[in-house]
């Protein structure tokens, strides 16, 4: 007879696969069910982290375009509540900061624009009328999208260029139609792009400073003083461009980065993405309920497949084994085609949104690795409840 | 060499039931042997304990040489893989697979690799003549079909004991004789083997029979000769 020393022998690892397998190969619906839940948490997750990185991506590369050193210093009002008038050479003052490379401003004419003179005058059309400098454009970094700018004779004649709000609202979409500023009809010569940097702008119509002057009742003086300098110097003209502006009243001076905002809207974004994240891994939770739950179902329902093992020479622990494979496969399976379907979502709205886009491995790997966790965990108690039944069970009639 | 050997076993389970009341038995290498009894006789009880399923209450049960009440759970286990055949009564096949894989089940816990599992699967089916449904699955096989699948599983492993629980309890009465057949062929071939049956017609064409009634041996055809 055979040696004395009896030592269960061990499974390979690719016969504990194969005998995971088994189960879920006998019970597709259930399988495909119960790994959709893992499923639907994971590609949540892996969406929402990488659509909240595709966007920051292009914000980021938005800033980097637009440039972060762009610093404006508004008008408000002074102690008494009275709108303060900035200089009429504020901008020049400026241009004498040491490290200023570039200055320049616009400043808020009170018109009344209307498509034409059929509309009436109480009726506003949502449009504010602007003085602007001719380099404002290349300060802002801002383009035109149809006709041209105020530059050369541009800035001195009655003529306008829309934001592109402004342009919507007075249903403007081509240069060379005619709108009315207060009882005047002054030509569109140009529609810009959105101004990224300085949205409230899209909302304007612009004229040139000498133009406002001449024909619109406007004093010259600016409202808004924009600026770039060096990136490393932006911190220290910050600290002196109120002064500079208006010396002597500087606290009436409201110093901004318009970058600032952008940057704001990401953070705003990320508490977004926390939320989403937060209900992706509520899903994820409730997926592993459902795989422990068809796990728990399954040992019920297999008592004689177990009974059978342990028969024909299954240890405890292989019966355990079997089990948690089982389990695990089958989050694994949801995990992956989650994993998928999330990266795949990622493309497509980032695609559609024109961003570049950005799926961090280290999502698609803590996907997985919550995934593997969670199977783990879901199949554990059925695993220990299985490999507790006594092997007799097989031989009770079925 | 002795294959089974009980010495004054008991089991008794938890509200005073008795099922096993001190049995002496020994079973030699190479016996074929019908435990007969009616239902609620023991016998069932016996076949947990000599297929180390599982342990006695008192008493000792030695089987292939292991005092079974000495082994923990996973040498017990080991000892099923390696030295212990079973055949129930429903087959107990796995319904997705083919009759090779589950064949090649028997050796599963035993260490051997997925390839000579399988190749011994075959000449295993062959030696019960199902050379010719190799790769047909359970749906697609007869009862008794289905029940040489299982001996062929149980076979695999070359045990040195086979026991089968009623094997021909859910089979017509063709398929019984073929079966039954079958294992005296494998008798002949010298694999020691019980069969647990509560037909009086199948104990009596085995050359030994041993009679259960509560809980105890009633009768034994050959015990002077195998006591000896």
């Amino acid at each position: 007879m055979t040696g004395r020393v009896l030592k269960p022998a061990r499974l390979t690892a690719a016969d504990v696969l194969r005998v995971g397998a088994v189960g879920l190969r006998a019970r597709r619906t259930r399988v495909v069910l119960s790994a959709l839940g893992i499923a639907i948490g994971i590609a949540t997750m892996v969406a929402v982290v990488g659509l909240s990185m595709s966007s920051r991506a292009d914000l980021m590369s938005r800033l980097d375009r637009l440039g972060t050193n762009l610093l404006t210093a508004e008008a408000g009002k002074d102690a008494l509540g009275q709108e303060v008038k900035l200089p009429k050479n504020a901008v020049a003052m400026v241009e004498r900061i040491g490290p200023v490379q570039q200055a320049t401003a616009t400043a808020q004419v009170d018109v009344r624009i209307r498509r034409s003179d059929v509309v009436p005058e109480e009726q506003p059309a949502g449009v504010t009328t602007q003085a602007a400098r001719a380099d404002l454009l290349t300060a802002l970094n801002a383009t035109v999208a149809k006709g041209r700018w105020l530059d050369g004779a541009g800035e001195r004649l009655p003529v306008t260029v829309l934001g592109a709000v402004a342009a919507e609202r007075l249903g403007i979409t081509e240069p060379g139609e005619k709108i009315m500023m207060n009882s005047r009809y002054v030509v569109v010569v140009g529609i810009l792009s959105p101004v990224e940097l300085v949205p409230q702008l899209d909302r304007t119509a612009l004229v040139g400073f000498p133009a406002a002057e001449q024909y619109l009742g406007f004093d010259g003086h600016p409202t808004t003083v924009f600026e770039r300098s060096p990136d490393a110097s932006v911190d220290d003209v910050r600290a002196v461009l109120a002064r500079t502006v208006m010396p002597g009243n500087e606290g009436s001076v409201k110093v901004s980065r318009p970058s600032d905002a952008l940057a704001a809207k990401a953070a705003a974004d990320k508490g977004l993405t926390g939320l989403m994240l937060g209900l992706g891994a509520v899903a994820l939770l409730v997926g592993g309920v459902g795989v422990a739950n068809t796990m728990v179902i399954s040992v019920l329902e297999r008592r004689q497949e177990i009974g059978l093992r342990r028969a024909i020479g299954a240890t405890r622990g292989a019966i355990r084994l079997q089990f948690v494979t089982e389990s695990l496969l089958l989050s694994a399976l949801g995990g992956t085609a989650g994993a998928a379907l999330g990266a795949a979502a990622t493309f497509a709205f980032a695609t559609a949104q024109g961003w570049a886009v950005v799926v961090p491995l280290w999502s698609l790997g803590g996907g997985l690795g919550a995934t593997l966790a969670i199977g783990v965990l879901a199949g554990l108690y059925p695993a220990i409840r299985a490999s507790r039944l006594e092997p007799t069970v097989a031989l009770h009639a079925a | 060499m002795t294959v089974i050997e009980l010495r004054a076993a008991t089991k008794s389970y938890p509200g005073g039931v008795h099922a096993l009341r001190g049995v002496d038995l020994r079973v030699g290498q190479g016996e074929l042997v019908a435990i007969v009894g009616p239902s609620g006789s023991g016998k069932s009880t016996l076949l947990n304990l000599i297929g180390t399923l599982d342990r006695p209450t008192s008493g000792t049960v030695r089987v292939a040489g292991h005092d079974v009440g000495a082994l923990s759970d996973s040498r017990l286990a080991a000892l099923r893989a390696r030295h212990i055949g079973f055949v129930f009564q429903h087959f107990h096949l796995s319904p997705g697979r083919d009759a090779v894989d589950n064949v090649a089940d028997g050796l599963l816990y035993a260490g051997v690799p997925l390839k000579e599992r399988r190749s011994r699967a075959r000449v295993a089916l062959e030696r019960v003549r199902l050379g010719h449904r190799l790769s047909h699955r359970p749906s697609e096989l007869s009862g008794g079909e289905k029940q040489r699948v299982a001996i062929a599983r149980a076979l695999v492993g070359e045990p040195d004991l086979l026991l089968a629980d009623e094997p021909t309890g859910a089979l017509d009465t063709a398929s019984g004789e073929v079966v039954m057949q079958l294992v005296h062929e494998l008798h002949a071939r010298g694999t020691t083997i019980c069969v647990i049956t509560h037909d009086h017609e199948i104990a009596a064409s085995l050359p030994r029979r041993i009679r259960f009634r509560d809980g105890a041996v009633v009768s034994d055809s050959r015990s002077g000769e195998a006591a000896s």
